[in-house]
């Protein structure tokens, strides 16, 4: 019987061939903290009197959260981590750098790779082929010194994915639909393997968006095979040395097979208070939409950002919208400065942010008001989850938010683009 | 063990966000104070009546969201001696273990709000003393008890030196 990609991915680290409901102790690849989990993680390890890394220069520890600091309380949580980072050896990636996931899919993600970060959306890297899952503070780091972890191998679903996106619908749409029909716990421990003719012709960049939102679902992982696309962009980082191309075996056991159709799918929003609350745009435009933002680990890459640039150049926003932009890296930041899509985005009204999780997590660059709604292009919609409780929260791809910042409502991106 | 206390009833989809919200990052090395917040976003009286040994119980999907271990660990400093719902979140659900916070699956529609439980975590059983029932809930993987019984994962670390759970 063949083997899914999390069970090729696991049975190569672990040294035999393993099944999904094992349990096994891995070696870790690359382990990974932020400053919201990071301190917790530094906290245990000197309690423990392990402060070591089995494997410093594949730990990162992130400032990307609140970053820069609002607040000293965490100005002194950011000091501890730089001070672990200066005596372990580990390497921190500071304020301004961007977000933890985008900059392990630049620098450090390789198919194959078993990585374990101390946040959710540590998913993300599965668009290479790696096995990356996000734990808790106290995983994470016994993970960094032991250089190991345990697991057990979830079972698959297997996502097939045919068809082309219509104009203004994308990957973004597709993993929204997905999360509508699996349902917030439609895949809690499991892994979320896409496949299918729309993923090997997608752009490395859309790959991270599908793989970013498996959590979403509940899913432990999110897959996809490591082919000439994953090359490509690895070669794009400067190291093509890293790539090898890795697959599922045809004859592997799903427990679940999942096809959607692309070329059928609108653009999707996420209603208020799950993401699973997703509907077509079509019934929920001319809501009312006071700040938008344009960014994260999700959706905050220069294809992202172009987008909007697209939709937003030589125009100027609603004048009762904010519309937030955050690049999700440096590099992203700067290719979008020399392709000119930040002047195009300041022009049209947008505040540029440094590169970062920006107001994703609610601690600052953009809390909302009382019964104020805001339109993202993140991952999340909870309850409070831009710093207050009373504020409302969608979320869309890139052309949605930047139809929506036009309009200063929920808006239809084709009817923009046409 | 036998673990007793009142319920406070929560609903489905209960994120890490309504237990420890990012309006409150910057107490997350602050876990004391942290805890009095706990929940409170989702049930305002919460933090503020419960009392040492009560439990949460919840619907489907507790704990969903992010990786914030903070979350359960100030769910078992306010004084919670156990979380019980009809699922949980899969990074919840190892964290809970791991802080040595007893997370159980069982059917929580035969508890109310307020509804006196008694937990007998070595028996498998949920006592509802108020309405005279009796509810069971599936025993953790044994990764899971070796961890909860070694008192977590740092002290199942501090103990062996290494992980010893195959």
């Amino acid at each position: 019987m063949g083997q899914t990609l999390a069970e090729k991915i696991l049975s190569r680290k672990v040294g035999r061939p393993v099944r999904a409901g094992e349990m096994v102790i891995c070696p870790v690849d690359v382990a990974l903290t932020q400053d919201g989990t990071g301190p917790l993680a530094v906290r245990q390890l000197q309690k423990l009197n392990m402060v070591r890394a089995a494997c410093p220069e594949r730990t990162v520890l992130f400032i990307d959260h609140a970053a820069p600091s609002p607040r000293k309380e965490l100005s002194n949580d950011h000091i501890l981590l730089r001070q672990f980072a200066q005596e372990t050896g580990c390497v921190l990636s500071d304020v301004g750098a961007g977000v933890c996931h985008q900059i392990i899919a630049e620098e450090y993600a390789r198919p194959g790779d078993v990585i374990i970060g101390a946040d959710s959306h540590t998913v993300t890297a599965g668009a290479l082929g790696a096995f990356a899952t996000g734990m808790g503070s106290t995983d994470v780091a016994i993970g960094i010194a032991l250089g190991k972890t345990w697991f057990r191998v979830p079972e698959t679903f297997q996502i097939k994915v045919a068809g082309q996106f219509s104009p203004g619908v994308g990957a973004k749409d597709l993993i929204l639909h997905l999360i509508g029909r699996l349902g917030a716990d439609g895949a809690t421990y499991k892994a979320l393997e896409f496949v299918g003719e729309t993923i090997e012709r997608m752009p490395m960049t859309d790959r991270l968006t599908l793989a970013n939102m498996a959590v979403e679902a509940g899913a432990k992982v999110g897959v996809i095979p490591s082919d000439e696309e994953t090359r490509r962009y690895l070669a794009a980082m400067g190291r093509e040395e890293d790539w090898q191309p890795l697959a599922p075996d045809a004859d592997a056991e799903y427990e679940r097979v999942v096809e959607v159709d692309a070329s059928k799918l609108e653009p999707m929003v996420a209603a208020p208070h799950t993401v699973d609350n997703v509907h077509p745009v079509g019934e929920l435009a001319g809501t009312k939409i006071h700040q938008v933002f344009i960014g994260s680990c999700t959706n905050g890459r220069l294809a992202d950002l172009a987008e909007a640039a697209r939709i937003l150049g030589g125009r100027t926003i609603h004048p009762e919208v904010r519309l937030i932009v955050v690049p999700a890296s440096r590099r992203v930041f700067l290719e979008a400065i020399d392709a000119g899509y930040i002047r195009t985005l300041v022009a049209a009204g947008a505040t540029v942010l440094a590169p970062g999780c920006g107001p994703c997590v609610g601690v600052h660059e953009g809390i909302l008001g009382d019964g104020e709604a805001s339109l993202n292009t993140s991952n999340r919609n909870f309850q409070g989850r831009l710093g207050n409780p009373a504020g409302f929260i969608y979320l869309a791809s890139p052309a949605v938010a930047a139809a929506t910042a036009l309009k200063g409502e929920i808006a239809d991106p084709r009817e923009v683009l046409a | 063990m036998k673990l007793k206390g009142k319920a406070w009833k929560f609903g489905d989809n209960i994120s890490t966000d309504h237990i420890a919200p990012g309006r409150l990052f910057h107490l997350r090395s602050n876990l004391p104070e942290l805890a009095k917040h706990v929940l409170e976003d989702a049930d305002p009286e919460f933090p503020k009546l419960v009392q040492a040994g009560d439990f949460v119980v919840g619907g489907n999907n507790f704990g969903l969201g992010s990786s914030r271990e903070h979350a359960p660990t100030i769910i078992k400093l306010a004084g919670v001696s156990a979380v019980l719902a009809k699922s949980f979140a899969r990074i919840f659900f190892r964290n809970a273990i791991n802080v040595g916070l007893p997370v159980l699956i069982c059917d929580t529609d035969q508890i109310d709000q307020h509804d006196e439980l008694e937990v007998d975590l070595g028996a498998g059983t949920i006592k509802n003393l108020t309405k005279g029932v009796e509810l069971t809930f599936a025993p953790l993987p044994e990764v899971m008890l070796t961890i909860l019984e070694d008192g977590g994962l740092a002290a199942h670390v501090q103990k062996h030196g290494d992980l010893r759970l195959e």
